[in-house]
């Protein structure tokens, strides 16, 4: 496989608001047609990252490298790259025309390419036919839209999306989510997300890199992130998942791991846990079961459910063990019948496949 | 009453003539008028070339500098508008503070220059001779300029108040810089507050008496003046009134090319000629 060109790159970045640090020396790439999003909780400076890498603040130490070249003391009217604000930031004197050619004016582009490059985008954004109406005048859907289009239409580097559809109802949140997609392949452009949201975060980007305190804790692909996470806060800030802890031993080359919870568990893996590292499980992986099942490669378990969190397409069961300790787990909704067993009180078996258990560095 | 006539001291006749109106546009009255008017916009004008950055300095400083400064411009409007005005005469008089400092100032120049010998050479004049900043055109404009810069600076601090400050960043984002992003995005936000400063300059500083009878010469008197002067002591009431009425209608037609001028912005932006 052949190394993907870098777009951006930021070394040991590092960004201070008085006392408070945001970024904590950060170093990240991020390749040619990625999707990145930086997920992390609100006020872990992720937004800080992105007006970095636009030039809005500047670092106090450390350097931002676009397409090979150190930006770091670029100003931000002239580095190619362009963001998508969380509150849209529309001017809003102008109409959705003006408001995209904004940035093509400014760049000595003939006025028939202008028109060109304006009707183009306007298809793409579904927004043809709103050219002379004013930001006041659309929903907050279609100032996404525009916004967005006033990014893309200066063909960026890289454009920057700064939570921009955190402001949309679910629904119209999950429609603008796939057409995000959508346009950034059609397009073959770099887009760098900020969000909060974790679904937004799986459903949408290439790479995700979970950010905690100023600091990345990890970066990964989408799917590699949800299933193979290495740290415990990205496993736990990144969905739900049953943390199991304990200590291990390596007996033949096996792991054997001594735990609170299960017990005994036999890990078909020649590694060793790290120090103070742990496992974890999601709880959609844990099965309900008819009786104790004795499969070598499956840990079952009993107990007496003590909470039903009902979702519609899914349930989510916490049950409680003998000793004491609580497992969370998912359950598809099949059967409407199937409902009524799921009682609060009720004892149930289950059991999950060792293979699917996480190892943890905390 | 301004079509009414004078026929004793205090006997009008309300003989519906226009000859007070007539009256107001010959020769000196028309001057006076002209001359109130020019001396308004360039009144207006100045206070909105300070106002803009002062109220951008505010706009833009932290909230407890922003309330200092506010409430610092807002304190002098507590006042009696005499009492600042008596105020400026004290600073602008021929021995007044201003002339004082640049006294002082003349004073240790010359110390120095004798320091070294140059005192006869007369670099800075043989003696200190005082500004005269009083009773002219120009102690009108600035008594003008410090009573209503207030009214100039509150709008537009308040329309610049407004301004998302994503949208200059959103601006340079995309390629301008700050004189652009002034010009394009800054300046068409801040027109609103800009005109409402240009009227709450503009119509008072038409009408004002007080400033050019206090700190005005024979030479720069101003309508206001002249109409006071004919309910006071030429007792000539409909004159005076048809010269306030005057004033009234300039001051309804600018109002009005106000109203025309927006409706017909507005109505191209809908068009989308903008």
């Amino acid at each position: 496989m052949t190394e993907k060109k870098t777009t951006i790159e930021l070394k040991k970045l590092n960004k201070k608001f008085g006392d408070i640090i945001a970024v904590n020396d950060v170093s990240l790439k991020i390749s040619e047609n990625d999707f990145f999003t930086i997920l992390g909780p609100s006020g872990c400076g992720k937004s800080t990252i992105l007006r970095l890498i636009a030039g809005l603040e500047v670092q106090d130490s450390g350097a931002v490298i676009i397409n090979n070249k150190d930006s770091s003391f670029v100003q931000a009217n002239e580095r190619p790259v362009n963001m998508v604000f969380q509150s849209y930031a529309l001017f809003p004197h102008l109409s959705v025309r003006d408001n995209i050619e904004f940035g093509l004016k400014l760049k000595k582009i003939s006025n028939i390419d202008i028109k060109i490059r304006v009707e183009e985008i306007l298809e793409l954004v579904k927004m043809n036919g709103y050219d002379f109406k004013l930001p006041s005048e659309l929903s907050g859907g279609q100032k996404q839209r525009v916004a967005l289009a006033r990014a893309i239409v200066n063909k960026p580097k890289i454009v920057l999306l700064d939570e921009p559809l955190s402001a949309l109802d679910a629904n119209l949140r999950m429609e603008m989510q796939q057409e995000l997609v959508n346009i950034q392949r059609n397009l073959k452009m770099t887009f760098m997300l900020v969000t909060h949201d974790q679904d937004e975060a799986l459903s949408i980007s290439s790479k995700i890199a979970i950010m905690e305190n100023g600091k990345i804790i990890e970066t990964n692909t989408a799917t590699n992130m949800y299933e193979y996470p290495s740290k415990k806060f990205s496993a736990e800030f990144l969905g739900r998942i049953n943390i199991i802890e304990g200590a291990s031993s390596l007996i033949d080359n096996r792991m054997l791991f001594n735990s609170d919870t299960f017990g005994k568990i036999n890990l078909e893996r020649d590694i060793k846990l790290p120090k103070d590292g742990v496992l974890g499980i999601r709880p959609e992986k844990i099965i309900i079961e008819t009786g104790l099942n004795k499969h070598k490669n499956r840990v079952s378990m009993n107990g007496t459910i003590t909470n039903w969190t009902y979702y519609g397409d899914v349930s989510y069961i916490t049950i409680e063990l003998k000793n004491k300790s609580k497992v969370y787990i998912n359950v598809q909704n099949i059967h409407r019948n199937s409902l009524q067993e799921l009682n609060i009180g009720k004892k149930l078996f289950a059991s999950f496949d060792i293979n699917d258990l996480i190892i943890l560095e905390k | 009453m301004s079509y009414g006539q004078k026929v004793d001291i205090i006997d009008i006749d309300y003989s519906w003539s226009f000859i007070n109106y007539a009256r107001a546009t010959d020769g000196v009255y028309f001057i006076t008028l002209f001359k109130s008017v020019i001396i308004s916009l360039i009144t207006t004008f100045l206070c909105l070339l300070i106002a803009i950055p002062v109220a951008f300095y505010i706009s833009f400083s932290s909230v407890r500098v922003k309330s200092i400064l506010l409430v610092s411009i807002l304190l002098p409007l507590w006042t009696n508008l005499l009492i600042r005005t008596y105020s400026l005469i004290a600073l602008l008089r021929t021995k007044g503070h201003i002339n004082n400092a640049l006294e002082n100032l003349w004073e240790s120049a010359n110390y120095l220059l004798s320091f070294f010998r140059l005192a006869n050479h007369n670099f800075i004049g043989e003696s200190f001779t005082p500004l005269s900043l009083m009773h002219n055109n120009f102690s009108v404009i600035f008594g003008l300029i410090y009573i209503y810069v207030p009214f100039m600076i509150i709008p537009i601090y308040l329309v610049l108040e407004k301004i998302d400050r994503n949208i200059l960043e959103a601006s340079y984002d995309l390629g301008a810089n700050h004189k652009i992003t002034f010009f394009k995005i800054i300046m068409p936000n801040i027109s609103v507050g800009i005109t409402s400063g240009i009227i709450l300059v503009f119509i008072p500083c038409l009408g004002s008496f007080i400033i050019p009878e206090l700190l005005g010469g024979a030479d720069s008197q101003m309508i206001g003046n002249i109409i006071e002067r004919q309910f006071k002591s030429a007792n000539d009431w409909p004159f005076g009134s048809a010269l306030s009425f005057i004033l009234i209608y300039i001051t309804i037609i600018i109002l009005g090319v106000r109203y025309v001028y927006s409706k017909l912005y507005s109505r191209l932006y809908q068009r989308g000629v903008s």
